[in-house]
């Protein structure tokens, strides 16, 4: 019988043949703990004495949701963190060196992996083929310690998509768009696959976009097929031997196979306070909405294409008076490009704060909080009230070129006229 | 404690990690007990500070969506809380509770108001609603999951198995 991506990196790992709904214990090949989750998981280790790492090279500890940090309490967290991988052998990704989603997988998962994170947009791997899934800190701490978790093989949802984006549509637009479709609980439990020759013709940015959200409409995870796109960018982070193809097979069985076509879709934006609240740029309720602040960045949108759209947005131009702008890039090695390539001068010249990377102000801790009645329009994947450390301000999903023109108008804007 | 008597504290659907536990409080990750009087606050205000020891949290559809944050159920349970009852979970807030210890029951909550006094079994899988008169019943959980709410959550289990039984 055919396999789904999830049931074949499932079956590799337990030496058999798996079908969804079946419950296996799995080899895992990546942890990844947060700052916000990690002092939790090895709380718990102490609790049981356990205070070991299986595999401490692919057990990294994430220095960027409150990073740097902005109180003594999550400074001593830190220390908590820094103190375990001296102890057990594993790295810490400190202070501006960027999201655990991206730096992830810039580093550490190869195509095939089973990847668990205390963090639920862990999910980030399966655009390199790996099946990632976010967990609790307890759950993440015991796959540490043991080197192994349970999981339930997961029924399989494919989303078939062909054809071209128009201009001023991308990858953030399409999954915004699919969440809208199926819910913000259509795939519970599920693996979402994402194929067809509009996500084999994506670069990897994109496909990280879309397997970052795969949670937002309750997937366990959200797999794409590795290929020539994912060789290259494992090359291009000096990791060429970690490729090997991954690809489901053709007579696969699936619960549901969702075909779309790209060329339909428009600028999606999410609404408050779900992500599948969406409406298309061209909607009424688009209409004059006044914006406080942009936040372009995060795990789901602060890659390099990202950053180079905007600033081909902004070039020569500057924000709105009445709206700031926090660009925040991804990871260190981002920064780096996007230093290289001009990028932050273009951004800087716009009006923009530039952060540090790191999560920045997406999970409301610091770095741009949001006042009373204020209203952000963000690049990041979650909308829910109060998740930017205000439950009485109001966040909009969109992709980076939404955004940048949103910055210039001060209000929801369509990308298609600034492009 | 297979059986657990309260009353009922109604949610809507989509109540998210945020309203749970939310980010501006993340500085208190490391004091639970602190957290804990805040748990739900930003969904209902004065849920903290009203609940009696033993009360359940009866919420709609996709209960728990959001982050990964196990802290959300820890505070839930930590705040006296005996059981999370919904028509459905998101998919880790499910899997954190048993974690913690704090049962997670899906039921068909649209037959339970506020304030209705409440009855669970797990061992029977029925939820008894003494206000209304009737009874819910609901699924078992899969044995592993069985056994580690019976262990008071996973770092118990695991101290006690030392590797994970199916």
């Amino acid at each position: 019988m055919g396999k789904t991506l999830a049931e074949k990196i499932i079956g590799e790992h337990v030496s058999r043949e798996v079908v969804a709904g079946e419950i296996v214990v799995t080899p895992v090949d990546v942890c990844l703990v947060q700052d916000g989750t990690g002092p939790l998981a090895i709380n718990q280790l102490r609790k049981i004495n356990m205070e070991q790492a299986a595999n401490p090279k692919r057990t990294v500890l994430f220095i960027d949701h409150a990073s740097p940090s902005p109180r003594k309490e999550l400074s001593n967290d830190h220390i908590t963190l820094r103190q375990f991988a001296r102890k057990s052998g594993c790295y810490v990704s400190e202070v501006g060196d960027g999201v655990c989603h991206q730096v992830i997988n810039e580093y550490y998962v190869r195509p095939g992996d089973i990847v668990i994170g205390a963090d639920s947009h862990t999910c980030t791997s399966g655009a390199l083929g790996a099946l990632g899934t976010g967990m609790g800190s307890t759950d993440v701490a015991m796959g540490i310690a043991l080197g192994k978790t349970w999981l339930r093989v997961p029924e399989s949802y494919c989303f078939m998509v062909h054809g071209r984006f128009q201009p001023g549509v991308y990858a953030k637009d399409l999954i915004l768009h699919i969440i809208g479709m199926v819910g913000a609980d259509g795939a519970t439990y599920k693996s979402m696959e994402f194929c067809g020759e509009t996500v084999e013709n994506m670069g990897m940015s994109e496909r990280f976009t879309l397997s970052n959200m795969a949670v937002e409409a309750g997937a366990k995870c959200g797999i794409i097929f590795s290929d020539e796109k994912t060789k290259a960018f494992l090359i291009e982070h000096g990791r060429g031997d970690s490729y090997r193809e991954v690809r489901a097979d053709e007579n696969a069985t699936y619960e549901r196979t969702i075909e779309i076509d790209a060329s339909q879709i428009l600028p999606t934006i999410s609404f408050p306070h779900t992500v599948d609240n969406v409406r298309t740029v061209e909607h009424k309720d688009c209409q004059d909405v006044k914006i406080d602040q942009v936040l372009i960045g995060t795990c789901t949108n602060g890659r390099l294409e990202d950053l180079r759209i905007v600033a081909q947005i902004l070039k020569g131009k500057r924000r709105h008076p009445d709206t700031r702008l926090i660009v925040v890039p991804a990871s260190r090695r981002i920064y780096q490009k996007a230093l290289e390539e001009g990028i932050l001068a273009t951004l800087n010249e716009a009006g923009a704060s530039i952060q540090s990377p790191g999560c920045g102000p997406c999970v409301g801790i610091h770095q741009g909080v949001l006042g009373d009645g204020e209203a952000c329009l963000s690049t990041q994947n979650r909308n829910f009230k109060g998740r930017m450390g205000n439950p009485n301000a109001f966040i909009y999903l969109a992709s980076p070129a939404t955004a940048a023109a949103t910055a210039l108008k001060g209000k929801l804007a369509d990308p298609r006229e600034v492009i | 404690m297979t059986t657990m008597r309260g009353k009922a504290w109604k949610f809507g659907n989509n109540i998210s990690t945020d309203h749970i536990a939310p980010g501006r409080l993340f500085h208190l990750r490391s004091n639970l007990p602190e957290l804990a009087k805040h748990v739900l606050e930003d969904a209902r205000p004065e849920f903290a500070s009203s609940m009696a020891p033993g009360d359940f949290v009866v919420g709609g559809g996709n209960f728990g969506l959001g982050s990964s944050r196990e802290h959300a159920p820890t505070i839930i349970r930590i705040a006296g809380v005996s059981a999370v009852l919904a028509k459905s979970f998101a998919r880790i807030f499910f899997r954190n509770c048993i974690n913690v210890g704090l049962p997670a029951i899906i039921c068909d909550t649209d037959k339970i108001d506020e304030e209705d006094e409440l009855e669970v079994d797990l061992s029977q899988g029925k939820v008894i609603n003494h206000t209304k008169k009737i009874e819910l019943s609901f699924p078992p959980l899969p044995p592993v999951m069985t056994r580690i709410l019976q262990e008071g959550g996973l770092a118990n289990y695991i101290q006690q198995y030392g590797d994970f039984k199916l």
